[in-house]
């Protein structure tokens, strides 16, 4: 007969207990594990989903002078005069350090000019990377080829203009292939074409405006790879789109805060279970643990009995409590995401944390339970008796 | 010099107005092989004078002394290792452990001894073979007699052969034969040398011990060697039907 023994035909003698303080760690654990891999999973997929599409890097020509327009509204009054920035280089972008994080390189000529007796802003650009810069647009008709335009919404609404009509640039008849859908964005203000046709209309022949960059990056080393590109863009003034990232990693830094304060929460409820169902199972356990006292156990024997089966049922709830979190994650994902569910790659780490946190649940709620029976007074025990 | 010895034991329990004295000024001697048994009526403090001999219950004041060791001047860590060496325990509901098996429960006063299982086993096994339980080791308590329970509870009390047994009541809820079968049990074990103090109402119970503490209102009234009688009219009476 040893401690352990004890303990172990205690747990199956008192299974309906045994059981309620594995479901209440199970639970928790269980929670803990659903929400963490759940918020790993998305941030994941979200993360993905935004590193992979939209431009998070701008490239512009260098100037010295001050932007002055704000929220879209040009405030005038300085000259606009910088340098182009010249086609050729941008292939430079393909061969830096990070190359393989470069999703799309979208080289965009801006000019304006005269559509009927309105001054326009004419974009070009290429329309194959739209998808990836700009994967927001929705476009009502088609792309255009390279006799025709993409009218913003509110382009097409000034100028009157629909699917299938024409509009002169430069003597140039252009048909309008498409209208795109209101953006919210400067995007609805313009009319576009292909990166060619502007070029030639706007006498900019291999040179470009502005250039916008989607790295696919992990961990978004997007500084690293402003620095990469600025070297071999000496000319130019390329910026990561901050407010983008910072943005997203506040929100996805908020929702896993939330997370672990609900986890927390959670974690402090199972541990009260565990700690009432202990208490009530030391108090109807008092005849027995007088005996044990009065045949000599000392207190640290008592407490080693009650810690040892909360450890066995918390190592058991870490195991079921994992395995059921993720069940859970999986269920969760396929309710709640739109499109392909994301992965829940295989994390070691909260396998291992998930174990670990229900063996201190166990091991912290059964403290009190386990020092109040060490503390038992065997005469009283034996009153009872 | 005796071996077990009580100097002037006095325990209250409550505070200020309230408080009650359970036993007071208590003082007597009991050597080693001997066999004593506390009688007194219901509430006259022989529980709480047993459970103070069991080292489980402080005096407020008085000494209790055990083979040369000042039990209450021990930490109650210490008082535990006491109990486990020089103590054994018979209560009077047996009191098993319900979920253990027979030889289990016999072997729980070794579990905390260093001893490999198979030793402990043994020793087991023979103190139920000296309470005549032999072949019911792997029985649980629910399945066994009320006289093979407190055998059982005898077996678990001498199991590590401790020089003291304390039994409350020992026979309290068995028949007439069971009661007989048990006390020649303990009266084989004090002829062994084990020093016996038995709490009993009953008078047969009694009979069998060598010398009897009366108390009254918590008061030790006979059986200190000091005193003048020490065996009850009614013990008395019955030493002389058993010799008749």
């Amino acid at each position: 007969m040893t401690l352990k023994e004890i303990a172990l035909k205690n747990l199956m003698r008192r299974k309906g207990k045994a059981m309620f303080v594995l479901a209440g760690l199970v639970i928790g654990v269980a929670t803990v594990v659903a929400v963490i891999s759940f918020v790993d999973a998305t941030t994941r997929d979200i993360n993905k989903k935004l590193e992979k599409y939209g431009a998070n890097i701008l490239i512009v020509p260098r100037t010295d002078n001050l932007t002055l327009t704000y929220g879209g509204l040009s405030l005038g009054g300085v000259s606009f005069e910088m340098q182009e920035i010249r086609q050729s280089d941008l292939a430079g972008i393909h061969s830096i350090k990070n190359a393989a994080n470069v999703a799309a390189v979208g080289p965009m000529v801006l000019g304006t000019v005269q559509v009927g007796d309105k001054r326009v802003l004419l974009s070009g650009i290429d329309f194959k990377t739209a998808g990836t810069l700009k994967p927001w647009w929705k476009v009502k008709g088609k792309f255009p080829d390279e006799q025709g335009v993409l009218l913003g919404a509110e382009a097409a609404r000034i100028l009157s203009l629909n699917i299938g009509e024409s509009l002169e640039i430069k003597n140039r008849s252009l048909k309008i292939d498409g209208i795109l859908k209101p953006t919210g964005s400067q995007d609805d203000q313009l009319v576009f074409a292909r990166l060619e046709t502007v070029q030639a209309l706007l006498n900019k022949e291999g040179t470009i405006s502005m250039v916008e960059v989607a790295a696919l990056c992990n961990a978004c080393p997007i500084d690293e790879m402003v620095k990469q590109i600025a070297e071999v863009l000496p000319g130019a003034k390329v910026m990561a789109i901050q407010q983008v990232v910072k943005g997203r990693m506040e929100t996805l830094s908020q929702l896993k805060k939330f997370s672990y304060g609900i986890s927390a929460v959670v974690f402090l409820v199972g541990g009260l279970v565990v700690l009432v169902t202990l208490m009530g199972s030391v108090r109807e356990r008092t005849q027995e643990i007088g005996i044990f006292r009065a045949i000599g156990f000392r207190k640290r024997h008592v407490m080693w009995i009650i810690f040892f089966e909360a450890g066995i049922v918390s190592a058991v709830a870490g195991i079921l409590g994992y395995l059921l979190g993720i069940g859970g994650t999986h269920i969760g994902l396929r309710l709640f995401s739109e499109g392909p569910v994301p992965a829940i790659p295989m994390n070691m780490e909260l396998a291992g944390g998930a174990f670990f946190m229900a063996i201190v649940m166990g091991l912290v709620s059964s403290a009190y339970p386990a020092l109040m029976a060490s503390r038992l007074d065997p005469s009283e025990a034996l009153r009872s008796l | 010099m005796s071996y077990i010895i009580a100097e002037n034991l006095f325990k209250k329990y409550g505070r200020a107005e309230s408080v009650v004295t359970a036993i007071s000024d208590i003082s007597y001697q009991i050597d080693s092989g001997e066999f004593v048994a506390v009688m007194g009526e219901s509430g006259s403090g022989k529980s709480t004078l047993l459970s103070i001999m069991g080292a489980m219950n402080a005096p407020t004041s008085g000494r209790y002394i055990v083979d040369d060791i000042d039990v209450y001047a021990l930490s109650q860590e210490k008082q535990a290792d006491f109990r486990r060496e020089f103590l054994g325990f018979v209560f009077q509901s047996f009191h098993l452990v319900p979920y253990l098996s027979v030889l289990e429960n016999v072997m729980l006063p070794l579990t905390t001894l260093k001893t490999s299982r198979k030793i402990k086993r043994s020793m087991a096994e023979q103190a139920l073979a000296s309470v005549g339980l032999s072949g019911k080791f792997h029985r649980l308590p629910n399945q066994i007699s009320g006289g093979e329970k407190e055998r059982v509870a005898v077996a678990r009390a001498i199991v590590n052969e401790p020089p003291v047994l304390l039994a409350d009541e020992p026979t309290g809820n068995l028949d007439t034969q069971t009661t007989r079968e048990v006390m020649e049990l303990l009266l084989g074990l004090n002829q062994e040398g084990m020093t016996i103090v038995m709490v009993t109402h009953s008078v047969t119970c009694a009979g069998y011990a060598q010398r009897i503490l009366r108390l009254s209102d918590g008061r030790l009234v006979e059986g200190d060697r000091s005193m003048k009688k020490s065996i009850a009219p009614e013990v008395e009476q019955h030493f002389e039907t058993r010799a008749a």
